[in-house]
């Protein structure tokens, strides 16, 4: 009886473990779409490139040409605790101003059940960023052009996790252009600042319900552009700050403090 | 008891689980490149050097990877101009830098801000460039690609470009798709495919045949009474930082160059740090023979002019490196013009006539020496 027992208790640990870590990819389980919108703003109004012009808490007028930035790691929370992480290799996706598509991030195999938190990085974790030139495809591609939508830095190894770009009045610069290109994920082998930014968003009052044949929930998420500028990392003046790049640690960190904030849950349908 | 019942139950449950989940196990399987058909090269590291950096499982050396590799090198396909190609600033003759030229001009003859530094011994490398900006070899040749003085364009566009091939007007209408069918499986051409094959040629890029290599493996004569004297003396005041086999520690020292009017300021515009103000990558010196001019600018055309500068025009700047500051506080080496002379002689033993000459490792035929 008793040795029965042990040897059951012995198999069955063993087999428990062989399950978890012989082959990590589990038979899925019944489950449905979820849908993340990110809907870039600038305070009240709505962004549109090249066009609007807006107004910063420094009193500075912008208009913005290009906004990109990576979500990656996202994982769901339903309402009873437990939690759904998106498979990593399926995780990372860059949202552009410019393509509608990219601000609609559909996540696929998400198990059935009543969700009420999202958490997400903004930026590429430090692991990815230090990947195998294998484990780099689709918008982790190294080899874009940096002179139209690349997020990677060809000369510093790493990627680029927020780029704003934009003209204002009080630029320095001889085109009027001010460029936040915010990137550094803690350094391959010298330390540098992590300006990767784990974002929690809970639902609140409102439920992202997952089923294998309802309606997909759409979570609309709005991204102000006016807390990037301004928020518990730095008010940021343009005519002090006309380009922010690798270089600039403490100064790219003080905007990775604000960014972490500029996501916020309007509504889900 | 109870417990028992609930054992009996799961471990069905488990056996039932661990089949389901473990055999249908394809799709990372079919990423794999199918490597059917091709040939194995066996990497073989020289006796005397040490174990390699670079992972080689993940890349596995083919003769259809390295011939790939080797047409990609050298092919002007690379660059926005289709003039410039990897081999245009890195020559073979020239231990693969440009030879003569203090900096490199890319296309348009559009000029860089650096002195192309010798492609070899790249496995063994930790970082990458003068900045040591870029750490793993795969991902290397996207910053010359990219640099709007080098390569200026973007690797969908050379995909794009390559899909095109062959091209009756290019020089030996290369046939790409075939290329990488042969190499990786599969006609397609994607960043991985191209950093890959480009490091497999490279990975056979090891100068471990000079006269010093004889010496070091056994060869006691290999070495004349001047080139061992200076062997001592650079034993003695160079091989700190110019160390082992691979004559660098890879480390980023200031070595006390005057900054230029452009203001270079080396590691400090990776890391932002204060303390890498003007550091710079210290360079292997194996076939510093053949790889003049040198520094991170070319600023010295000669070793005689080299070892001047460690004598007499190490400038005391913030950073400077400590082991060029002597007790006394002034800067630099201590030799004498004589000992200059018995360590450039050794310096000259560390020329490999086979490395620059091997056949494997030449232009094709497609390359343009600018």
């Amino acid at each position: 009886m008793n040795i029965f027992s042990k040897y059951y208790t012995s198999l069955l640990a063993i087999l428990t473990l062989f399950a978890l870590y012989a082959c990590n990819d589990v038979e899925p389980v019944p489950g449905g779409k979820l849908r993340i919108e990110f809907d870039n703003v600038v305070g009240e109004k709505n962004l549109v490139l090249n066009s609007v012009t807006y107004q910063n808490a420094a009193n500075e007028d912008f208009t913005v040409t290009k906004l990109d930035y990576f979500i990656s790691n996202i994982k769901l929370k339903k309402a009873n605790g437990s939690v759904y992480t998106v498979p990593q290799d399926s995780s990372y996706f860059l949202i552009k101003e410019s393509v509608k598509a990219s601000q609609f991030v559909t996540l696929n195999n998400v198990p059935e059940g009543d969700y009420k938190e999202i958490e997400f990085m903004v930026g590429v974790d430090s692991l990815r960023n230090t990947a195998d030139i294998s484990k780099r495809k689709g918008v982790l591609d190294p080899g874009g052009s940096m002179a139209e939508d690349g997020m990677y830095w060809q000369w510093n190894s790493g990627y680029i996790f927020v780029k704003l770009e934009g003209v204002s009045s009080v630029a320095t610069s001889i085109n009027r252009k001010f460029y936040y290109h915010i990137g550094l994920f803690g350094g391959y082998n010298e330390r540098t600042v992590n300006n990767t930014r784990i974002v929690t968003i809970p639902f609140g009052a409102l439920t992202a319900p997952v089923s294998e044949t309802g309606k997909t929930p759409e979570v609309h998420l709005v991204v102000d552009l006016l807390k990037l500028f301004n928020g518990p990392g730095t008010n940021l003046s343009i005519a002090e700050n006309v380009m922010v790049m690798g270089s600039q640690q403490e100064k790219s960190q003080q905007i990775a403090n604000n960014y972490s904030g500029m996501f916020t849950i309007d509504h889900i349908h | 008891m109870k417990w028992q019942k609930y054992a009996a139950c799961i471990l069905p449950v488990c056996i039932v689980s661990v089949w389901l989940a473990c055999s249908p196990k394809t799709a990372e399987e079919e990423v794999t490149p199918d490597k059917e058909g091709t040939t194995p090269i066996e990497w073989k590291k020289p006796a005397h050097f040490p174990d390699p950096v670079y992972d080689i499982s993940k890349n596995p050396l083919t003769e259809e990877g390295v011939e790939l590799g080797r047409f990609l090198f050298y092919d002007g396909i690379l660059s926005r101009t289709n003039q410039i190609g990897c081999g245009t600033c890195h020559q073979q003759q020239a231990a693969f830098t440009h030879h003569g030229h203090e900096l490199s001009h890319g296309v348009d003859d559009l000029l860089g801000i650096r002195n192309s530094p010798a492609v070899q011994n790249v496995a063994w490398q930790t970082s990458f460039f003068w900045d040591g900006g870029v750490h793993d070899l795969d991902l290397l040749p996207f910053n010359p690609i990219q640099n709007p003085v080098e390569m200026d364009t973007n690797v969908p566009d050379i995909i794009a470009k390559l899909k095109n091939t062959p091209d009756p007007k290019s020089k030996i209408p290369v046939n790409y798709p075939k290329m990488f069918k042969e190499a990786f499986g599969t006609d397609e051409i994607n960043s991985e495919r191209i950093m890959k094959a480009l490091s497999q040629f490279m990975m056979t890029m090891v100068s471990a045949s000079s006269k010093y290599d004889f010496y070091k493996l056994g060869d006691a004569n290999a070495l004349n009474a001047q080139e061992k004297e200076g062997m001592l003396l650079f034993q003695k005041n160079c091989s700190t930082c110019h160390q082992g086999e691979l004559f660098t520690d890879q480390s980023m020292r200031n070595n006390g160059l005057m900054p230029m009017p452009g203001d270079d300021k080396g590691r400090f515009d990776i890391t932002g740090a204060e303390q890498d103000m003007y550091k710079f990558k210290v360079p292997s010196l194996r076939n510093v023979g053949y790889t003049a001019p040198y520094m991170h600018d070319g600023r010295y055309h000669t070793l005689n002019e080299v070892l001047d500068h460690y004598t007499d025009s190490v400038q005391k700047l913030g950073t400077l490196d400590p082991l060029l500051i002597r007790a006394d506080g002034r800067t630099g080496l201590s030799l004498t013009s004589s000992e200059k002379q018995s360590i450039i002689a050794f310096l000259r033993t560390l020329s490999d006539e086979q490395f620059i000459s091997n056949p494997k490792l030449a232009d094709p035929g497609i390359g343009n020496a600018l």
